[in-house]
């Protein structure tokens, strides 16, 4: 917007400094962002003996493609994909109509319980029992060592329940009040007013909730990590890397190994794996998720 | 919960009240529903805070274990490595705090300058990525660029910076920008969408006024841009502050070793490390009440400091 102001003017001389130093810091920043992921897909293609020479940068040295193969060959990591994927799904389905349907109700203006539930809930994004507590309660229900901690536990999330709320206030009443004219009851305009209206924050929050459970392993830890068949994939990307930080002193000796595959390149192909379903959905949702931060900021 | 609430609360006559409750009864199942809901899964661990004052065993639940008073918290606060947890935990939370905030306006500012949308729109979606990767791939990386044969050591070796490669993580005073540099890169994208918005919410006006009094690009910045956005800053400052003990956690338990130890943990590693692999569930949720107790406390003064300043409030 700001830009068109400036383009009759001639540029100054701090103007041409300030221009100079904003396109070395955006270059700047675009090489440190962009850098390590690329360097770890290089790595990824490239044969693993090889790779510990170090010298990679952008490219592969030497191409392979071993160390995918070893990946999807590799069963808890294809195990962990699966239950990613699995928990992905259910979870951000679950969460998304749990938070729609409470942020329907505490969003209808004239409903009786409207301030004390919306308070209710407010309350809890501050006040939470801590570690302990909630372990113990989640063993006492048996939800530990099952596929249920992940997505049961966290359905209803204060924080998105309140983005899509901010959302539904912002629709006029004039809907609601015709669709009851004509008999409508409040399942019908929540299914069949509010909701598709309310498309844009519905993808905003299951970005978020999508994403969140995509990234998760500290549950995974805590609460399954005696169930092999429920880790998931960022949980044992996280073993992976644990055995490639405790083995990285013993490189010399990988190096007489026959094997051209070793733990970093395993660990760069499983890494790209795991990101690579995220950076293909993330660019085309962008318009969502700055929709949903800036509704987000709107409190209370 | 209908019960109580009867036309006294509610303030309209008793029968106009059974007709609402008689429309709005699908709504009311469902608040039954979520209430009931977070009574069991937000409320009910708040009653385990009790197990922090005894001298909890599993097998004598809450009701019947032996009440101890403030034993533990004697406890913990003698334990000179729970007072070193604080401290890291405090001294990484604001360290992170400040470094990510004015990086993300730095970001925001520099981002709103650049001509061209196209161009704008490459660095805007770049700089979201590394928001999206999970601190397990993120740490990977630091593992990658940081270590002795990393491009980090490599650039440092060859503009004669070092003369051998430094071993990061095996030296505490690099602990702290470690993860300080983590979180910016990971989250300045990120963070700056919201200045992004406020920037753009700035009357284009100010700007035309401004150049018409003869400002260059810095003038702007820093006569328009700057004030125009310092409600969001100073609102988002005052939110993280209260959030300033749950920062860490995930980072500093991947990236953490034993050399590094006396800086890395955190009071969530302390107490996950008394708490469920040591079992002791009484010192574990005594260490987690006090972080609970700081944090609500830290939020309750910030709202208060919003309010003084003439802000929006929190809640």
């Amino acid at each position: 917007m700001s830009n068109t102001i400036n383009k009759k003017k001639k540029l100054s001389k701090a103007d041409i400094a300030f221009y100079t130093f904003n396109s070395i810091f955006m270059t700047l920043f675009v090489v440190v962002t962009l850098y390590p992921v690329l360097n770890t897909l290089a790595i990824s293609f490239n044969d693993g003996l090889d790779a510990l020479r170090g010298g990679i940068y952008l490219l592969p040295r030497k191409f392979s493609v071993k160390n995918y193969i070893t990946v999807f060959n590799k069963d808890d990591l294809l195990v962990g994909a699966y239950i990613s994927v699995a928990r992905t799904v259910v979870g951000t389905a679950l969460s998304l109509v749990a938070c729609a349907i409470l942020a329907f109700i505490v969003s209808r203006k004239n409903f009786l319980f409207a301030k004390p539930l919306s308070l209710f809930w407010v309350i809890t994004m501050y006040v939470n029992g801590g570690m302990i507590p909630v372990f113990l309660l989640y063993k006492g229900l048996h939800l530990t060592n099952s596929f249920w901690v992940y997505v049961i536990p966290g359905m209803v999330s204060a924080f998105n329940m309140l983005v899509i709320r901010t959302y539904m206030n912002g629709i006029p009443n004039s809907f609601e009040e015709s669709a009851q004219l004509d008999g409508a009851g409040y399942t019908t305009i929540f299914l069949n007013i509010i909701s598709p209206l309310c498309k844009p924050v519905y993808a905003t929050v299951a970005l978020f909730v999508a994403v969140y459970q995509w990234n998760s392993w500290f549950d995974v830890m805590l609460y399954n990590r005696m169930s092999d068949k429920l880790t998931t994939l960022q949980y044992e990307l996280m073993k992976l890397l644990a055995s490639v930080t405790s083995q990285s002193t013993s490189a010399q000796s990988m190096k007489n190994s026959t094997s051209s595959i070793t733990p970093t390149s395993i660990r760069a192909a499983a890494s790209i794996v795991t990101m690579l379903p995220i950076i293909c959905v993330y660019p085309f949702l962008q318009q969502y998720f700055v929709s949903g931060l800036t509704l987000g900021g709107v409190k209370e | 919960m209908a019960q109580q609430k009867k036309s006294s609360l509610l303030g309209m006559p008793k029968d106009e009240f059974i007709k609402q409750v008689k429309r709005q009864w699908v709504l009311i199942v469902w608040s039954l529903f979520f209430f009931a809901y977070g009574i069991l899964f937000c409320y009910a661990p708040l009653v385990g805070w009790l197990m922090g004052f005894q001298q909890y065993k599993p097998k004598d639940g809450i009701l019947h274990s032996k009440w101890i008073g403030l034993a533990k918290f004697k406890a913990l606060f003698s334990d000179a490595t729970y007072i070193r947890v604080i401290r890291n935990t405090l001294a990484m939370g604001v360290i992170n705090l400040i470094a990510t905030t004015i990086m993300a306006i730095l970001f925001a500012i520099l981002l709103n300058e650049i001509k061209g949308m196209r161009k704008k729109k490459v660095v805007q979606t770049i700089s979201y990525l590394p928001h999206f990767l999970s601190w397990i791939i993120v740490t990977g990386i630091l593992h990658d660029a940081l270590s002795g044969a990393g491009i980090v050591n490599e650039l440092l070796t060859k503009f004669h910076l070092v003369s051998q490669p430094i071993n990061f993580f095996a030296h505490e005073k690099y602990f702290w920008p470690i993860v300080a540099f983590a979180n910016v890169w990971k989250e300045t994208g990120w963070n700056a969408i919201i200045y992004l918005s406020a920037i753009t919410a700035i009357d284009p006006a100010l700007y035309e006024a401004a150049a018409i009094d003869g400002a260059g690009r810095w003038d702007k910045i820093r006569y328009v841009t700057i004030p125009g956005i310092k409600s969001t800053i100073i609102i988002l400052l005052i939110m993280n502050v209260g959030n300033v003990l749950n920062a860490g956690f995930e980072i500093q338990y991947l990236l953490g070793n034993g050399l590094v130890q006396k800086v890395s943990q955190t009071i969530d590693i302390y107490v996950l490390k008394w708490g469920i692999s040591q079992m002791d569930y009484s010192l574990g949720t005594a260490a987690g009440i006090f972080k609970s107790a700081v944090s609500i406390v830290l939020i309750l003064i910030c709202n208060e400091v919003a309010k003084r300043h003439g802000e929006e409030r929190l809640f």
